[in-house]
Formats: C-alpha cells, structure tokens, sequence
C-alpha cells in the first residue's frame, strides 16, 4: 500500500457561493438593492422591517421582503400589513438562511418591479456570517439591551457587515447604554464601518437610515458593473 | 451550529472529486479554517464521525489548520498577522485595518488516500 496527498483547494461553501454570485447578478440586473440582516433573537429585525417598509411605500418606493425563521409565518403576516410583497422561509431547524432558499422564494415575482429586497435572516449571530446570499449590503442589528459589548463577543459576524444599526435607541436611557462604548467596540471589530442609531417605536434615525437606502441603491444604479 | 451543514459538504465535495477512484482509501482531509470563517473546530470534529459514516470518508481523519486573520497595515506597508479577532489594529503600530487578507477560508485543502501499490 501507498499513501499520496490529493490537492483538492476546494471551498466548502463553493455551491452556496457559486449561487450567491448568480442571486447578485440577478438582482444587479434588476436594479434592485439587497441586504441581508443579521442579529440576535429579540434585536427588533421585524420592528424595524415593519417600519422601514410603510416608511419606503408611504415615499412612493417598491419595497419587497423575505422573512427567515426557523417555524410559524407570523413574522410574515406581520410585515405584510406594510402592504409590501413579503414571504416567509421557514428554516425548519436549520440557523442560518443559504443562498438556494433566497433563490426558491423568488419564483413568481419580477424582480424589476421592485427597488428595494430586505431579507431577514434567522436570528443568530454566528451561523449566518458564513453564508453569502446575494446581498449588495449586510446590516448587523444590535439592541442597546444587548450590551455594549456584543461585537466584541461576536466579532466574526459585525466583520462582515457593512453597517452596523443600533436599535431601541429609546430605551437607551433606562439601559443605561454606553453609545461611545458601543460605537468604539463596533469600530474595532469593524474598521470604518457606519453606524447608525435608530427607534422603530418613535421613527428616530430614520431619516438618515432611508438616505442610506437611497444612497446605497443610487451608487449601485450609476456604478453597476463594479463589483461587490 | 451549522457545522454539521459544514462537513456534510465537506463528504459531498471530496466524494465527488475522488469519483472514478473507488479503490482508494480515504485516510484524511485537510481542511483550512480561518479565524473569521465562523466555524468552530470542536463542533467540526464533533460532526465529522456522523457525517462520513457509511461514505467513502467513513473511519478517515479530519485535520484542521487553523489560518489566523492577516491584515495590511497602511501605516507600516505591511502585512500582519493577528493574534485574536477581537481587535483589527496592526500589532506594531496600532493602526485599525479592516484590510482583511487572510481569515476567511474554509477550503479542502488535500485529502491523503492510500491506495494498492
């Protein structure tokens, strides 16, 4: 008997990348802006959703959302009333959301009617990091309940957002949040990476989350064959 | 947890690379895994005896290299290497660099198979 080494130099996640790149050309096509958000269970995803959702129809943009939990389409039901289409994947167990569901739950819509896609990811800090879905932009959601502390302690995910949002911001005050703190954290995990503080109860920050949007899908209309 | 979605990929890709070869046997993959990959090689491990069993991989090794996360420092004009994720500052001159160059893998990198001589 012999023993050789076979080079492989396979990535592991090859499949699931090879239809992400698809998934964001479709969607560049499209001219449609995607991001993937990513947070902990109890962060306020859907709140923020719902709201950023009536707030694009209410200034006469097409907003479209798929929502991953692992069971029940109540989250669904819930942004549906924004009156934006909305679909549910259902994970049933697994902790993350692949490239292959986002690409299943497109079927029937035509992308070009829309100028905004938000997926919703399960609420998990640390499996979702490893898949891409397409997106053109990854948001990484904390609440101030959460602590200041929580990029430090989930580093790999808030690496890979390209912008970080601070919700609850209303409830800052009875938390007792160390913005600065939370700020220098995120920016040590993240170099460089904006951050935005917002309430989905009261509407504060918005403003400047909306002129994010416009500005992120603007740069991608003028500069579509950059690549991502 | 999704390693085991990890290693179950990992049998699907070497089965389908090492196909014509049925023969062979398989007696470990290596598999690179950088810092900011978001797996864990506990659980990897842990995965890998359920995941191979009654494949071609059954009973085989998995060894993990472990790729720490390199930066390039702008301030300095190098590449470093960095001890933990929690902190993208050069280790020389404490510059912050989300210049990432290193980190992210999660590769086969070779598979040892023995084979009749």
């Amino acid at each position: 008997m012999t023993t050789r080494i076979v080079e492989l130099r396979k990535g592991v996640l090859k499949k699931n990348d090879e239809l992400a790149r698809g998934l964001r050309a479709r969607f560049e096509e499209a001219g449609m802006l995607v991001l993937n958000l990513v947070s902990s269970p109890g962060t306020g995803k859907t709140a923020f959703l719902e709201r950023t959702l009536r707030e694009l129809r209410n200034a006469g943009e097409h907003p479209a959302a798929l929502v991953g939990d692992l069971e029940t389409d109540n989250d669904a039901r819930r942004l549906a009333t924004s009156g934006a289409p909305v679909r549910q994947i259902n994970t049933h167990g697994r902790c993350h959301l692949e490239a292959e569901m986002i690409g299943d739950h497109l079927n029937g819509w035509q992308l070009g009617d829309f100028d905004y896609l938000f997926i919703e990811n399960v609420g998990n800090l640390v499996c979702p990091s490893s898949y891409d879905l397409g997106e053109a932009v990854r948001v990484a959601l904390l609440s101030v309940t959460e602590g200041e502390d929580k990029p430090l302690k989930y580093p790999t995910i808030f690496n890979s957002a390209d912008l970080a949002v601070i919700t609850k911001i209303d409830l800052a005050v009875a938390c007792e949040f160390n913005a600065e703190l939370a700020h220098a954290n995120l920016g040590e995990v993240r170099p460089g990476i904006p951050v935005l503080e917002v309430s989905s109860k009261t509407g504060a920050g918005f403003s400047e989350w909306l002129s994010f949007l416009a500005k992120c899908r603007a740069e991608r209309l003028t500069a579509r064959t950059i690549p991502i | 947890m999704h390693e085991l979605s990890i290693v179950q990929s990992v049998v699907t890709t070497v089965t389908e690379a090492m196909h014509g070869q049925p023969s062979v046997q398989i007696r470990s993959v290596c598999l690179k895994v950088g810092a900011l990959s978001g797996v864990v090689e506990g659980a990897l491990q842990f995965g890998y005896e359920i995941a191979t069993e009654g494949t071609m991989l059954a009973g085989s090794q998995l060894v993990v290299v472990n790729q720490p996360v390199v930066i390039f420092c702008k301030q300095c004009g190098e590449l470093r290497e960095l001890a933990g994720i929690q902190s993208f500052r050069c280790p020389v001159c404490n510059t912050p660099s989300g210049d990432i160059r290193q980190g992210r893998e999660l590769e086969i990198e070779s598979v040892e198979v023995e084979e009749a001589a």
